[in-house]
């Protein structure tokens, strides 16, 4: 996600400004705030806090969501202490160095894992490292496998903040078998980071304070009006025994495919063909016109 | 990991004991304390040893550090400055150790001059942080990467030799 704006023209631009013209250029509606600096100093580092917290949409208030797009593991880290220390919700986002594994979180302080709470995780490859790695050459980069994370991550991001569909936690991703592995992993009571500790505290009294709902089978009622004066009922357009004629048998598929339609094995001959003819093509258009 | 020489350098190295990084105010000067206690006993087993590589000094609160390394190759000594911030999740996570002269000299390098370690570093720091400290990052970081870059940027003619440096072999 980090370098995918970068277009030749804006060579000796940060990656940040050279997002910034991009993304501007494709939406102008969007209002954008470009820091390019090392989050990970002391004075750089308060200042990131200060933009989460008051960086909102409307000014001084926090922003709604972090999405984590570093490439390295100590900037992670500084995004997940400050991230636990102001109980911000965020998803975080990588590839690997051998570019060819990927994967997005979603990290909620207190109540998920946080990125301390256990060693980097990694996506299993299954292949032989040796047929990836070369001698002298420090890391891989595939834009392709950055832009399905990138993909990934912003459709997690539109249904968390939409409301749609299911929200994963971890979701990976192995270009090399086209695997997608998710789960999701609970936080650590003894995770390193105190401020992770103190939220799964402040989680856990959320909790535990919250009433119990109780889950009511919702039946759904049938329609019934008082009269019905012209004898209305609502028939299907296609009768049973049609529908079974029309259909034909399904493929074996796995799970989560199934056809749009099928198409039944003997097309039952049902009405009248065309007759032979001695005409010519030229005296049945000739026959057409006069019509 | 690193030969039998830096694993031995390493282990004579004292660990520290305060699980403290610069943005905590009571317990950050202790910490400081503890790596200046270190870095010194380091430099000493290093001249002790014949092996004097560098000195390193920090800002009065011990966020910003900057030195000095030096490597021997064929009776020559090779001069380079060197520096760091202390991050925020220091000690959990290292500081990136940056050489600004070298920056662009070689593949092992980011932006900027900091250096770029193997992937043995990172798991050998994750699981003795807090006790490792900047001695523990120079011996296991800094050394074994001027150790593999210099007489290759050497023998490449991308370092060249400063005058007024020879230096012979005792």
């Amino acid at each position: 996600m980090n370098r995918l704006f970068f277009q030749p023209h804006q060579a000796g631009l940060s990656k940040v400004e050279a997002a910034e013209h991009t993304l501007r250029n494709i939406n102008p509606d969007v209002t954008f705030e470009t820091h390019n600096y090392n989050i990970t100093t002391m004075e750089n580092f308060t200042h990131f806090m200060d933009r989460i917290s008051h960086g909102g949409l409307e000014e001084g208030k926090p922003v709604d969501l972090v999405l984590s797009c570093v490439d390295n593991f100590e900037a992670r880290m500084a995004i997940n202490t400050a991230c636990n220390e102001l109980g911000q919700i965020w998803m975080e986002s990588g590839v690997s160095e051998n570019a060819v594994s990927g994967h997005i979180q979603l990290i909620i302080p207190g109540e998920t894992a946080c990125f301390a709470c256990a060693p980097p995780l990694v996506v299993a490859a299954n292949i032989d490292e040796k047929t990836l790695k070369r001698e002298g050459v420090c890391a891989a980069s595939l834009p392709t496998t950055m832009g399905v994370v990138a993909g990934l991550l912003v459709q997690n991001v539109l249904k968390y903040l939409l409301q749609f569909g299911t929200v994963s936690y971890y979701l990976g991703y192995n270009a090399m078998q086209d695997f997608f592995p998710s789960m999701a992993m609970k936080a650590n009571p003894q995770c390193n980071d105190r401020y992770c500790r103190r939220q799964q505290e402040e989680y856990k009294k959320k909790e535990a304070e919250r009433p119990k709902v109780e889950v009511v089978q919702e039946e759904e009622e049938v329609v019934v009006h008082e009269d019905n004066e012209w004898g209305i009922e609502v028939v299907s357009e296609v009768t049973d025994a049609e529908l079974q004629a029309a259909s034909g048998t399904a493929p074996d598929l796995p799970e989560g495919i199934t056809v749009a339609y099928t198409i039944p094995a003997e097309t039952a001959a049902s009405g009248e063909t065309v007759e032979e003819t001695e005409q010519s093509l030229e005296e049945l258009m000739a026959q057409m016109r006069k019509l | 990991m690193a030969d039998d020489a830096t694993r031995r350098a390493v282990s004579q190295i004292p660990l520290l004991k305060t699980h403290a990084g610069p943005r905590d105010r009571s317990l950050w000067p202790l910490r400081l304390k503890e790596e200046y206690q270190a870095l010194i006993k380091f430099v000493e087993q290093n001249k002790e040893a014949d092996n004097d590589w560098f000195r390193l000094e920090s800002n009065a609160d011990g966020t910003r550090w900057t030195g000095t390394c030096w490597f021997i190759h064929d009776l020559l000594r090779y001069e380079f400055r060197l520096e760091f911030d202390v991050p925020v999740t220091y000690p959990d996570t290292a500081p990136e150790v940056a050489v600004p002269e070298l920056d662009g000299k070689t593949a092992k390098m980011y932006r900027g001059g900091k250096i770029c370690l193997t992937e043995h570093f990172a798991p050998l720091w994750a699981r003795n942080a807090p006790r490792f400290g900047l001695a523990h990052l120079m011996a296991l970081g800094l050394g074994p990467w001027l150790a593999v870059e210099v007489p290759d940027l050497i023998s490449k003619g991308l370092v060249v030799h400063k005058e007024g440096q020879r230096e012979t072999a005792e």
